[in-house]
């Protein structure tokens, strides 16, 4: 490594980008690249490992180690990895159809673990490189090209399956909020343990203007319930209170700034988190963005690693002639 | 005292109880014994599926067979000379297997009517006549133990319980063994429970003694040691020597051994074994399910770990699409399948080699990998040093087919020197300018292990298609063509050791051949076919993708050859493909090995047909 500080050129591949004009990832992409300079990480410790979708393409454009690898199997690949090499940043790129279909088993095993990864989950609600069938997150009703006569399953709520899953820390933001994401890939990158953004992400071929509520501008500013640690939440026109064991959206103007709740990822309980992740699961009137959760918890591979330590420390290094004569053994002269 | 020694040249013992009745503990623990007399030895367990079936069932019998002998022995014999029986129902399932004249030891407490109407015996075999050509001994085990016992604080059930050491008491007078070392073993086992220590110590001696002092045993038994090649040596059995291969394999090599796997019967061994090793760097990383467990093996090769996962059958289905991934990436990984009865769940505690051609084909896409197969517990050790060469020198996927033969099944093993072990270092790409991920190293057609944290070779691979050199994604279909036979060739050009042909008299016209754990009972046949006059080669492939170099030339050179598989003609099928040789397949699946006398048999068949 040279001492001079990279920039986002030194993190964009030769590869050309082959996403759909218009495609929401550009702009993770982007926001991407000119974040890692940031980590002050050089490139040869950074791995980005993805499954398969069109958001999994991720990888090829980032001048990192990086692995494009199987449908949903991402966060195995990379937990083997994180693992035995706890000196890297491994970084899981992952679809709504990848992690919450095909891969769902493997997302909260991940999370439960704690394993140290940093998964970005781009939800555009749909199944796109398959070109356009509905996926776990789509909302029921969905007509797709599986579905003509509407979709029959209730869909996922990706942020209360990662806290069921005892995630340490979810996260939601938007593909084209570059500052938001900055921001929440930060607030990541700060955190030990398994960190899952989850990123509304448009696809303009086949699901358009799933997150118009939240990414136009007209209506985004009513409809973001901000949340940043120790700050009241709300957004220009609503804000969030206690109801009973609840929370409710009110009007600003129907409540005193002091009523409103203020955000404590850190809280112990999830159940405070998961309340904040349920408001959505009511339409998309109101949507949190920001750390739902972002609490302390021993990191797997370090645990892992600590074992091995450990052992060695009390006991010295191995030795195999040790371990092969260990036992009943006799000697034939 | 005074009781007439008579010297065998060998025996087989089997034990056999309700599946709580520690069994498989009194056959490992007179495996031990029989093992420090020098002895050489060959085990076969067989256990129930379930945990605990209904007590005193058929279904629940559980039995430990050993065979040991004063020269070298191969299998675990197929009729036992001695079957201790410690219920009607251990007797009734297994008495088909005795020869006319064998010795039977019973347990006669447990042959009350219930027992007895339990397994369906109309009358008492202890009273009519159908016990009349064996040598039997009805020994009130169960209370002779507790009455033994009486002065412990225990219950009545849990004095019981002792009564297998009671059995392993008594046969170990009755054939000499050493008591120390199960002494031994008994008081770290139970070292924190004294009463149990205790009854366990108490009704071992007095087994001994029952031998030793009452008129219905009159004679005990000598075996003398066999004549085996100077070393140190202990018994393992298969699942733990190919772990230990595997832990020697990582420091022969300087890799970081990491196991990605995910429970099931006969593997998970190897997992319960790699994990007591963590003091060697060993991880083990028990996974949400078999896709996990393989990926993260492959995740830890990527890393440059040693990464391997171990299976049965069923978790080999579930791994196919990750193998294929491993063989697009041309990264090392090993998969090690224990082979089980199947299809589907199967046969889980059972023995079956028909997993062959799901490891050489059951992938999408031409998807090449290596197959080899260790031929008895010990030489598991071997082969997972080798399943390391292979999958470190040519950067492809290494399947290692065991069974649960010889996973669970032991032999006396000489300890090899650490020195002796080959030198299996590897070499990982350098930080270079213009770094192509795939070009590949001319005389191995391997590409370069290109780990991350390497500077200067940032790159990105996959499972798409890619281009020769730079690893690009390429949808060319020359590239495509030119790819997919190039990792052909490249599996195809492994150096394996070419086929040894045992062939004394080098005139015999018959070749019996072999994969993986039916070397013992072939090897057995062979013996005694020869010892009857008769001329026949033998032949055991332990390499499998590739073949040995030599094999269509052995296979030209034998008029006739036989090849005994427990499956339906999977081997079979390979050779005839390969090699247009008309081989004879000799086959069964009934989940367990073949005995000598059937391969003697068959082979008699074809010889004089
Ligand atoms: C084993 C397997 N099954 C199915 C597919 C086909 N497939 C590829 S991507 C995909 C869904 C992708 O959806 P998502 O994860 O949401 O990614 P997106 O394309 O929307 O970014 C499917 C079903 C596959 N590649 N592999
Ligand atoms: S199909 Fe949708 S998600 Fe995929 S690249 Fe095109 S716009 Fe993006
Ligand atoms: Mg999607």
């Amino acid at each position: 490594m040279t001492d001079v500080a990279l920039t986002k050129k030194d993190f964009t591949s030769d590869q050309e980008v082959r996403w759909c004009p218009g495609c929401g990832d550009y702009s993770i992409l982007s926001t991407m690249q000119s974040y890692l300079p940031e980590l002050g990480i050089p490139r040869e410790k950074i791995v980005f490992i993805s499954g398969i979708g069109c958001s999994s393409r991720f990888p090829y454009y980032l001048n990192t180690f990086g692995m494009h690898s199987i449908h949903g199997r991402a966060p195995t690949i990379a937990s083997g990895l994180a693992i035995s090499r706890p000196d890297l940043t491994v970084f899981v790129i992952t679809g709504d159809g990848d992690s919450l279909s095909i891969g769902g088993n493997h997302l909260i095993h991940t999370l439960r673990r704690n394993v140290e990864l940093k998964i970005l989950l781009f939800n555009n609600q749909i199944y796109g490189l398959t070109k356009g069938q509905y996926s776990p997150t789509s909302e029921q009703g969905k007509i797709t090209k599986s579905t003509p006569l509407g979709s029959l399953d209730t869909p996922f709520n990706p942020i209360s399956l990662a806290l069921g899953a005892e995630a340490s820390f979810v996260a939601r933001t938007i593909d084209s909020d570059r500052k938001h994401l900055l921001e929440t890939l930060r607030a990541a990158s700060a955190h030990k343990g398994s960190a899952l953004i989850e990123i509304y992400q448009n696809c303009p071929i086949f699901n358009d203007g799933a997150f118009d509520l939240v990414k136009d501008n007209e209506t985004k500013e009513a409809a973001l319930l901000q949340m940043v640690h120790g700050q009241p939440i709300k957004s220009s026109t609503h804000g969030l209170v206690h109801k009973g064991a609840s929370l409710e959206v009110v009007e600003l103007g129907s409540v005193v700034e002091s009523d409103l709740v203020v955000h404590d990822a850190h809280n112990p309980d999830p159940a405070y988190a998961f309340a904040l992740s349920r408001l959505t699961s009511t339409g998309h009137n109101h949507v949190p963005v920001g750390v739902f959760r972002d609490v302390s918890r021993p990191g797997y591979s370090s645990m892992v690693n600590n074992q091995i330590s450990e052992i060695i420390g009390k006991q010295g290094p191995g030795d195999l002639n040790s371990l092969l004569t260990s036992g009943d053994t006799w000697v034939v002269d | 005292m005074g009781k007439p020694v008579i010297s065998l040249d060998q025996v087989v013992i089997r034990f056999a109880g309700d599946s709580g009745d520690g069994m498989q503990l009194t056959g490992d623990r007179f495996t031990m014994d029989t093992a420090s007399l020098g002895n050489d030895l060959s085990t076969l367990p067989n256990y129930p599926a379930e945990i605990r079936a209904p007590q005193g069932t058929l279904p629940g019998v559980s039995s430990f067979q050993l065979h040991f002998a004063d020269h070298l022995i191969q299998t675990p014999g197929d009729a036992p000379d001695i079957l201790v029986a410690m219920n009607p129902a251990a007797l009734k399932a297994n008495i088909r297997d005795l020869r006319r004249g064998a010795t039977i030891i019973l347990d006669s407490d447990e042959f009350t009517t219930r027992n007895l109407t339990k397994v369906g015996y109309t009358t008492n075999p202890l009273e009519d006549d159908s016990l009349d050509s064996y040598k039997v001994h009805a020994v009130a085990l169960t209370s002779l133990t507790v009455a033994a016992l009486s002065n412990l604080s225990l219950s009545r059930k849990e004095a019981e319980r002792s009564k297998n050491m009671f059995a392993l008491g008594l046969l170990s007078w009755m054939y000499h063994r050493p008591v120390e070392a199960t002494e031994n073993f008994l008081r770290a086992k139970f070292a924190k429970k004294p009463e149990i220590l205790a009854a366990n110590l108490l009704a071992y001696k007095t087994g001994w003694n029952y031998g030793e002092t009452t008129e219905d045993f009159a004679v005990s038994y000598e075996i003398a040691p066999a004549k085996m090649p100077p070393g140190r040596y202990r018994n393992v059995s298969g699942n733990v020597a190919l772990a230990y291969g595997l832990v020697a394999a990582s420091q022969q090599s300087g890799l970081k051994l990491f196991l990605g796997s995910y429970p099931i019967t006969p593997a998970s061994d190897i997992l319960h074994e790699l994990s007591k090793h963590k003091k060697f760097g060993v991880i083990t990383f028990q996974a949400e399910d078999e896709i996990a467990a393989i990926g993260s093996a492959l995740g830890a090769s990527y890393g440059g770990s040693l990464g391997v996962t171990s299976t049965s059958g069923p978790g080999v289905a579930l791994k196919g699409e990750m193998i294929g991934l491993g063989v697009m990436l041309e990264l090392p990984l090993i998969i090690i399948d224990v082979q089980r009865g199947g299809p589907s769940t199967g046969l889980p505690t059972k023995t079956e080699q028909a997993d062959l051609l799901q490891a050489m084909f059951g992938r999408n896409g031409e998807s090449p990998v290596a197959v080899i197969a260790p031929s008895t517990p010990k030489d598991c050790f071997e082969m997972a040093l080798e399943a390391v060469r292979i999958a470190t020198t040519y950067r492809v996927p290494v399947f290692l087919l065991s069974d649960g033969y010889i996973a669970n099944g032991s032999e006396p093993w000489r300890i090899p020197e650490v020195s002796s072990l080959p030198d299996l270092t590897v070499e990982f790409a350098k930080s270079q300018e213009d770094f192509q991920p795939y070009l590949r190293d001319p005389k191995t057609l391997a590409r370069p292990w290109a780990i991350p944290g390497t500077e200067g070779i940032e790159h990105r691979i996959g499972g798409v298609e890619k281009a020769d050199v730079t690893g690009e994604i390429s949808y060319d279909p020359a590239n495509h063509d030119y790819m997919v036979r190039t990792r052909a060739a490249k599996v195809a050009g492994i150096k394996v050791p070419d086929l040894l042909v045992d062939d004394p008299t080098g005139d015999a016209d018959v070749l019996l051949l072999g994969w993986g754990s039916t070397y013992g009972p072939i090897a057995a046949a062979v013996e005694q076919l020869r010892g009857n006059g008769e001329k026949i080669a033998q032949a055991h492939l332990r390499y499998i993708n590739p073949f040995p170099k030599n094999l269509g030339t052995v296979l030209e050179s034998y008029s006739k050859v036989i090849v005994p598989e427990m499956n339906l003609g999977q081997l079979a099928m390979l050779l005839r493909s390969q090699f247009l040789k008309d081989v004879i397949g000799y086959n069964m699946v009934r989940g367990l090995p073949f005995t000598t006398a059937e391969i003697v048999q068959a082979t008699m068949e074809v010889l004089h047909d």
